[in-house]
């Protein structure tokens, strides 16, 4: 453990002490500018995209404001805390999900947002959160490989929020919930057999689900994917349009704030979903890859503070969380691209919306937290 | 916890993630750079095919549509016109209630389930987002002020400004300058694209559709940046459309006005054609139609009405309605008498009432029982004599009686610049054998010489024979147009028909005598022209034979069977200035019934043309 050693010299120079410092402060530097700098990187996109008007670029600076606070004070909060505790925040987004059912307000046919007069809020964000630091923690608790049993529970822990997700119904925000736990299953070390039977078993019965699950405009985004043309005015539009737009950018892209598709408002919720293909339009492929490189640095340095994790729960949390962003990653670049379905996923740190923005920074504190976690120590 | 952490291989636990993270690290690699040859498929590899719909997107090309020629009469009365008309649109996507929306607009102004459902079709349609949705047409203006003052209400309601035809005279010239409807599919699919675009009606019937690519004019382009909702934000290039040429007729509007108010309630139809230049001056056929009802799109009620009417509105009588012709074929086949010798002008006959074939039984009567005693030409035409005809058709033959009927314009088109013109019958041993796979019996030749049996024509055919009659053999094509923008529709000669000028005099005494010889059968109406004199015959056709035992309980089928009137005229006798040809459906009487429009149309038209009747003078006293 490098940090470790350093800790144990005699006598500390300058260049030991800085990083003393930070692990005082609980803050990974490097973590951090990648993400400010991405961060920032998106708010000029952002700003391109909501049509020059500034007020959601403030907005968005609000609540990257509050995501600071909110990460720098989860650092400072023991994991060991974390991993009692937060079955808490597990079951009281659970709660909020049951509400939903009841009192939730319907938008666009769906049941997804709680509002509770002071603010509304989607309580899936807080499962987004809470499923994975649940998932670590218990298996955290057991030994590893986890066994038969504890697999058992683990699927129960993931499959109640998740059913209640799906119901709302919100088929994409499900997928990714239960994506985060295979994750934390995943780095537990689960047994490759047991995956591949449950990646047969899952392909035996995907034409049931599409028959019996699924419902109609699922299975239409689904189509749309593969035929965009069939349905050029309706599902097709979007992704024609977005896909329109970033082939248009070429290498270079046609400046920020020229996007033709953008500006002219041929792109559908360019400032929230749709939002690369505006940076892809003004910014051009040398922009993409910038992102790219900047989205690949933060996962991997993410990687690297869980490979460095001190218990394994930390290691695990930091893992699902870590792999979670880049799903959100990969699927909405995906999707804006005509790669995978149109689901309602943001872009992490470029589209605009604040709960998402605010869950965020929530897992870099925790990140933050477990790359600075002082060692337990074995009794 | 800390009892189960005891006995855990930390070590296995921790090879085993990070066993495991590598194996993520190296899953989020091949993911991200999956994702950057996508972009760049996208981007680079793509970025033509894109670029081009990027633009295509932007850049809309918008049709401009030219203003239709107006078309006016010959005294430059107009006779179709453009107007604005303001139609109100929506724009769904900017509507926050539907229902409410169609309500306030309901409330303010009057919205017939026949828009409503248009409206819903429209919806369902597959549409661009963003596109107006037309709801009601042709708004007047208080429509547009009640809309105006709610226009805080209604959301994503607009009011559009087209120029629509409009023809002020309604059903005066439905039958000759016609009417413009909304181009069909089937004419979309036989039309220029390029020419059409942004153009939604086309000439349906008349002149609006036999000078449709005059009155056309031609596209201008706009080069318009638009965004998503269709908005344009500005014009990059604009070429002007040309409006389309006017027309002036060769109709004279007061001429028609009377004449369709002579024929009243009547069925019927009134060719007056300018003997000099064989100018159209009046087409009427009656009843005749609202023309302004086609333009945008009639009514099923309104058309139903039309199509169902008795008295068939629709029906263009003038060019379309095929009568037998009757007696106004002697003047004609009398000419053709004395031109093959088969008559003499001196030649006279006894006409007993009755007229029998050698060797056959079967009786041709005159209408006239007892017999017009001694006939000679004069006598023959100007009282209508029949049994003179049918003694002349026999020694004519149907062959002689058939070819220079032929070229006198009966049997064929006249190439009037009307559609749908009709080509009557001029039978001959040919013809009767092609449609009736018969040979051709004497009996048929002398049904012939007096207009009826197979015989048929149409009133314009009628009043072409009255012009080649009174301008002795040259047969003109009648024109409708006088002149297109600045280029005049040239007159066409199509025929000169030969005949000693004894034989012209013989003739046109003959139809002289009709209206003012003392046996004349039109003389009542003769006699009361005091400063002109006229040609003119008179017919009174068959229309059906009547079947034995035919229960007729039904008044108005009866009227149906009767006799249709017909007469054609020209005047003055001595300089001919205008010919006509008119025809009143189940008459009777064409010397009663008919002649006194003939007088009609020449009356009016030498009280705005008194010159005519002084040429007449120094004319007569010339030779």
């Amino acid at each position: 453990m490098p940090l470790d050693f350093v800790r144990k010299l005699p006598d500390g120079s300058v260049q030991q002490k800085a990083p003393e410092l930070w692990n005082r402060i609980h803050i990974d530097p490097l973590l951090m500018l990648l993400v400010y700098a991405t961060l920032a990187y998106g708010l000029s996109v952002l700003y391109s995209a909501s049509d020059g008007q500034i007020g959601y670029v403030k907005r968005q600076l609000v609540y990257a404001g509050l995501g600071s606070v909110a990460m720098l004070v989860i650092a400072q909060i023991p994991l060991a805390f974390v991993q009692r505790w937060v079955w808490l925040m597990f079951l009281g987004g659970v709660g909020m999900l049951i509400g939903v059912m009841f009192f939730g307000t319907t938008v666009n046919g769906a049941k997804r947002w709680l509002d509770l007069g002071v603010i509304a809020f989607q309580p899936s964000e807080v499962i987004k959160l809470a499923l994975p630091l649940t998932l670590a923690a218990y298996l955290g608790r057991r030994q590893l490989p986890p066994s038969l049993k504890h697999i058992f529970f683990s699927l129960i822990i993931v499959a109640i929020p998740a059913a209640l997700i799906v119901v709302q119904p919100d088929l994409g925000t499900s997928l990714l919930v239960v994506c985060s736990g295979l994750v934390v299953l995943f780095v537990s070390g689960v047994k490759w057999r047991y995956w591949f039977g449950a990646g047969l078993l899952a392909l035996g019965t995907a034409p049931l689900v599409w028959q019996f699950a699924l419902h109609d405009y699922q299975r239409g985004r689904i189509l749309t994917l593969f035929n965009p043309e069939a349905d050029r005015l309706g599902s097709g539009w979007n992704i024609i349009q977005s896909m329109i737009a970033i082939g248009s950018g070429g290498m270079e892209g046609k400046g920020w704030l020229g996007g033709t598709q953008s500006q002219l408002d041929f792109l559908p919720e360019s400032h929230t979903d749709f939002i690369i293909a505006v940076l892809a339009e003004e910014m051009g492929f040398r922009g993409v890859a910038l992102l790219l490189v900047l989205y690949f640095c933060i996962l991997a340095r993410g990687l690297w503070i869980s490979y460095q994790a001190k218990t394994p729960f930390s290691r695990l949390a930091s893992a699902a969380l870590v792999v979670t962003l880049f799903i959100y990653i990969f699927v909405n670049m995906a999707m804006v691209s005509g790669l995978l379905p149109v689901v309602g996923v943001p872009l992490p740190l470029v589209s605009y919306g604040g709960t998402s923005l605010l869950s965020l920074f929530m897992a870099f504190g925790i990140l933050m937290a477990v790359a600075t976690e002082e060692p337990r120590l074995n009794r | 916890m800390l009892e189960e952490s005891l006995f855990r291989d930390e070590r296995r636990e921790r090879q085993i993630s990070s066993n495991r993270l590598h194996l993520l690290l190296l899953l989020i690699l091949v993911a991200m750079a999956g994702l950057a040859l996508r972009y760049h498929y996208l981007q680079i590899e793509q970025f033509e095919r894109f670029s081009t719909l990027s633009e295509d997107n932007r850049v809309h090309v918008r049709a401009v549509a030219p203003t239709r020629g107006l078309i006016f009469d010959r005294n430059g009365v107009v006779l179709a016109e453009n107007q604005p008309s303001y139609s109100l649109t929506l724009v769904p996507e900017h509507v926050q209630d539907m229902q409410q929306t169609l309500q306030l607009i309901g409330d303010a102004i009057e919205l017939s389930p026949a828009d409503l459902e248009r409206f819903e079709n429209q919806l369902q349609a597959p549409r661009r987002p963003f596109e107006p949705v037309l709801l009601r047409s042709k708004l007047n203006e208080e429509e547009v002020a009640r809309i105006a003052v709610q226009e805080f209400l209604l959301l994503g309601v607009d009011i559009k400004v087209d120029l629509i035809r409009h023809y002020p005279f309604d059903d005066y010239f439905s039958h000759v300058v016609g009417y413009v409807g909304r181009i069909n599919d089937r004419e979309q699919a036989q039309l220029d694209r390029e020419l059409y675009a942004g153009t939604h009606v086309i000439g349906k019937t008349g002149i609006e559709r036999n000078y449709q690519s005059d009155l056309l004019g031609s596209v201008g382009y706009e080069y318009v940046e638009t965004d998503a909702r269709g908005n344009v934000l500005r014009v990059l290039e604009r070429e002007h459309p040309q409006p389309g040429e006017n027309i002036w007729l060769n109709l004279d509007s007061r001429l028609q006005v009377a004449v369709q108010d002579a024929l009243g309630d009547e069925r019927g139809a009134v060719v007056a054609l300018d003997v000099q230049t064989g100018d159209v001056l009046a087409l009427v056929s009656n009843p005749g139609f609202d023309a302004n009802l086609f333009v945008s799109g009639i009514s099923t009620s309104d058309y139903n009405e039309l199509l169902h009417n008795i008295d068939k509105p629709l029906f263009n009588r003038a060019l379309q309605g095929q009568y037998p012709p009757g007696s106004t074929v002697k003047p004609l086949f009398g000419l053709i008498g004395l031109q093959e010798g088969a008559v003499t002008p001196s030649f006279s006959m006894h006409d007993p009432g009755i007229f029998y074939l050698e060797g056959q039984e079967r009786p041709f009567r005159d209408w006239k029982p007892e017999g017009h005693g001694e006939v000679d030409m004069l006598v023959a035409i100007a009282a209508s004599c029949d049994t003179y005809f049918y003694e002349l058709g026999y020694r004519t033959g149907i062959d002689a009686l058939s070819s220079y009927g032929y070229r006198f314009g009966l049997g064929h088109v006249t190439g009037i610049d009307l559609p749908g013109e009709e080509e009557g019958i001029m039978p001959s041993r040919i013809w009767k054998q092609g449609a009736r796979s018969e040979p051709w019996y004497p009996g048929d030749t002398i049904n012939a010489s007096i207009g009826q049996g197979f015989m048929l024509a149409t009133p314009l055919q009628l009043a072409q024979v009255a012009v080649t009659l009174a301008r002795r053999g040259d047969v003109i094509s009648p024109q409708v147009a006088n002149r297109v923008g600045d280029n005049p529709v040239p007159m066409p000669v199509v025929d000169h028909i030969q005949a000693n000028p004894e034989n012209w005099d013989l003739v046109t005494e003959g139809m002289r005598l009709v209206m003012h010889g003392e046996h004349g059968t039109a003389r009542a109406t003769g006699n009361l022209a005091n400063n002109y004199q006229m040609a003119g015959k008179s017919a009174t056709a068959q229309v059906i034979s009547v079947a034995q035992g035919v229960d007729y309980d039904d008044l108005e089928l009866e009227k149906h069977l009767r006799d249709h009137a017909l007469f054609i005229a020209f005047a003055p006798v001595d300089n001919p200035q205008i010919a006509v040809s008119v025809i009143v459906e189940n008459a009777e009487s064409g010397s009663s019934e008919a002649a006194p429009i003939a007088k009609l149309v020449f009356d009016s038209w030498f009280a705005h043309h008194p010159e005519a009747l002084q040429q007449q003078t120094q004319v007569t006293h010339a030779p």
